[in-house]
């Protein structure tokens, strides 16, 4: 495939999970940071399955299809859980949720 | 041919990456980012030979994951964050993506070390039949435990979302 | 990509879209003006040759185009304007991998005439369907609308419940053919099975009875397995947001629902796209569940090898090619029919008999006939050993 081995492709990886981090670490807004948690473990998807190509495995792509798996399950519970944060504070910035805090 | 299109879908799906993060007008613009992303990486797994595992992508990920996010930004009519002052954090930003560059040229000097071309593979790797037999024969327990955690996640979904009768 | 690919990925783009999408607003007008016992549109003419109402859809387009496109204030423009592209593209894209026939060898060259015979065909169109959700979901959206963004909701939630069930139902027509290959579905559903032949496997009857031999049923989809091709079916109309489905298009009191803020050519882009969704679920169904491009009872290799004497290999490719298109198209139109006749005579589903139907009815259904078949296939293979 031309010069393309996995070495791109976890370039590739590693730049969207940083991508992804940032996310998390700078937004305030709750639903982008659910987004860039999205984007990392998609990042690692990609690692796993560019790996799996490259050592002739399927063991790589079955992990991948199982962090989809547990992926489409938090989207759920954690959209849930951001409904009823919204509900009752009306605001989706995460500085208001802070209650807990010291 | 291969190497044109990896090009296309990794630079398609880092953009749309660093669309997601940094559209601070609205989450709609960082959703439809997110769906860009997706489809690029989907690309991206078909080109590594993971049939399957790109269907898959598209159908839940792009099809299904991302048009929960919009629906829910949709039903609580959600616009920005609000405190647009709070994303404004000029020196966090810039030292998060010079330690995130510099991780990645890290790494890529590890890996740079062991670039080796790809092996053959036959043509069945990554077919639906062959990660279907792979699933229910090695990693049947997988199988059983993803669908308890799924009937575990839609009953805590239905439960955390309903609205109180009172 | 080979020549042969070309042309067919060519004539497939001129049939489907040229042909089909603009006789489809015909055919609906018609065929709804025969069921009411009234006559239709009438009045389009060129120099007084009417054409029993076929300029109409010639008519309907240039009004579309030299339509005012307005697009309110406050919209978000860009999605506006792309919302309907991403409402159709999937509908056309999904013809990639529907077989018009099988593989001939023509002068030389193995005519394939299929776009793109993929491995994973079916799961490439369940695939590109639940993209289709964007199309409508955005337009209500991005009109700024009060209604419409009711509308959206209710079409996103419509056609995420509906994926599920589409998914599942046929599942145990993959389990008995063994493939996602809509041109090896085509093949095997070319094969017969004898209707009476578990009277010779119970004993009751001995081997070679002429009765028993004689009466052979098609295996093709809808023999084995009936209920899954009304699910499908319904899954595919709920899908199509058309028939008694358009809860979201019609409903919101009145007015157009989720479309509420186009007009001129996009809205006649979500029409277009609709009514090729609905010659796509008619080449699904037809690929699948009704024999794709084969004759009943005919074998299509026994049948080019017959007629190679008489015709010579070449010419008799050609012709057994020219019939399988024809048949299915044929196939394609009745079932064109049967989604209009659904559509015209039954009343539109409240929201919440729509969603009562896709997650309480349907989906145990296809459970349990996921169940049902996977016992049945253990019977055969047990008895047949």
């Amino acid at each position: 495939m031309g010069d393309i081995s996995g070495f791109h492709f976890q370039i590739v990886a590693a730049l969207i999970f940083s991508i992804g981090a940032l996310g998390v670490l700078l937004r305030r807004n709750m639903i982008v940071m659910f987004m860039s948690i999205e984007l990392m473990l998609n990042a690692a998807n990609l690692s796993l399955v560019s790996f799996s190509r490259e050592l002739g495995n399927d063991q790589g792509q079955i992990l991948a299809f199982m962090v989809m798996v547990v992926a489409a399950v938090e989207v759920a519970v954690g959209l849930a859980i951001i409904i009823s944060l919204v509900r009752n504070r009306d605001t989706v910035n995460i500085e208001d949720t802070s209650q807990l805090k010291w | 041919m291969r190497a044109a299109l990896f090009w296309i879908f990794s630079t398609a799906a880092v953009g749309s990456a660093l669309g997601v993060v940094g559209s601070l007008r609205s989450p709609i613009n960082s959703a439809l980012s997110l769906v860009v992303s997706m489809l690029a990486l989907a690309g991206l797994y078909i080109l590594l030979e993971a049939q399957f595992v790109g269907l898959i992508q598209v159908m839940v990920y792009a099809g299904a994951i991302v048009v929960l996010f919009l629906f829910v930004i949709m039903l609580l009519n959600l616009r920005g964050s609000g405190a647009a002052g709070a994303e404004n954090q000029p020196i966090a930003k810039a030292l998060g993506a010079l330690v995130a560059v510099a991780g990645t040229l890290w790494l890529a000097r590890t890996l740079a070390a062991s670039r080796a071309p790809w092996p053959d593979v036959e043509a069945s790797f990554g077919t639906t039949q062959a990660i279907g037999e792979a699933l229910y024969t090695d990693y049947v327990l997988s199988v059983q435990v993803a669908g308890v955690l799924l009937l575990a996640g839609i009953v805590a979904a239905v439960v955390l979302a309903k609205k109180k009768i009172d | 990509m080979a020549m042969s690919t070309v042309w067919v990925s060519i004539f497939l783009f001129a049939l489907v879209l040229l042909a089909f999408a603009p006789v489809m607003t015909w055919v609906e007008r018609k065929q709804s003006a025969l069921m009411q016992d009234r006559i239709g549109a009438n009045r389009a003419s060129i120099l007084g040759f009417k054409a029993l109402g076929l300029i109409h859809p010639l008519a309907d387009v240039i009004k579309m185009i030299t339509k005012e496109d307005t697009v309110p204030t406050g919209a978000h423009r860009f999605l506006h304007l792309v919302s309907p592209f991403i409402a159709v593209a999937p509908a056309i894209i999904s013809f990639a991998v529907i077989p018009y026939g099988g593989v001939y060898e023509l002068w030389g060259t193995r005519v394939s005439l299929t776009v793109a015979d993929l491995d994973y065909g079916v799961l490439y169109v369940f695939a590109i369907g639940s993209i289709a959700t964007y199309g409508s979901m955005l337009a209500g959206w991005a009109g700024n609308n009060n209604f419409g963004m009711l509308g959206s909701i209710r079409v996103s939630a419509q056609m995420i419940s509906y994926e599920v069930a589409l998914g599942i139902t046929v599942v145990g027509l993959f389990m008995i053919f063994g493939t996602l290959r809509l041109t090896d579905m085509g093949i095997l559903q070319q094969e017969t099975f004898r209707l009476f032949g578990f009277l010779e496997h119970a004993g009751v009857v001995g081997k070679g009875n002429g009765f028993v031999d004689a009466v052979t049923i098609p295996m093709w989809g809808i023999v084995l397995q009936p209920l899954p091709f009304f699910m499908f079916l319904t899954a595919l109309m709920a899908e199509n947001k058309r028939a008694p489905f358009d809860t979201p298009e019609g409903e919101s009191e009145i007015v157009a629902g989720y479309f509420i803020e186009y007009s001129g050519m996009k809205f006649g882009l979500y029409m277009m796209g609709e009514w090729i969704e609905v010659v796509v679920i008619s080449a699904l169904l037809t690929a699948m569940f009704l024999g794709g491009w084969s004759i009943p009872w005919v074998r299509e290799a026994e049948m080019i090898a017959a007629w190679t004497p008489v015709l010579g290999e070449n010419m008799a490719n050609l012709a057994a090619m020219v019939l399988a298109v024809h048949v299915f198209l044929i196939k394609v139109i009745v079932l064109i029919w049967f989604q209009m006749l659904i559509r015209w005579s039954m009343p539109r589903f409240r929201y919440d008999q729509v969603m009562n139907l896709g997650w309480k009815i349907l989906l145990p259904l296809s459970l349990a006939n996921i169940v049902i078949t996977a016992f049945g296939i253990l019977i055969v293979q047990e008895v047949t050993r």
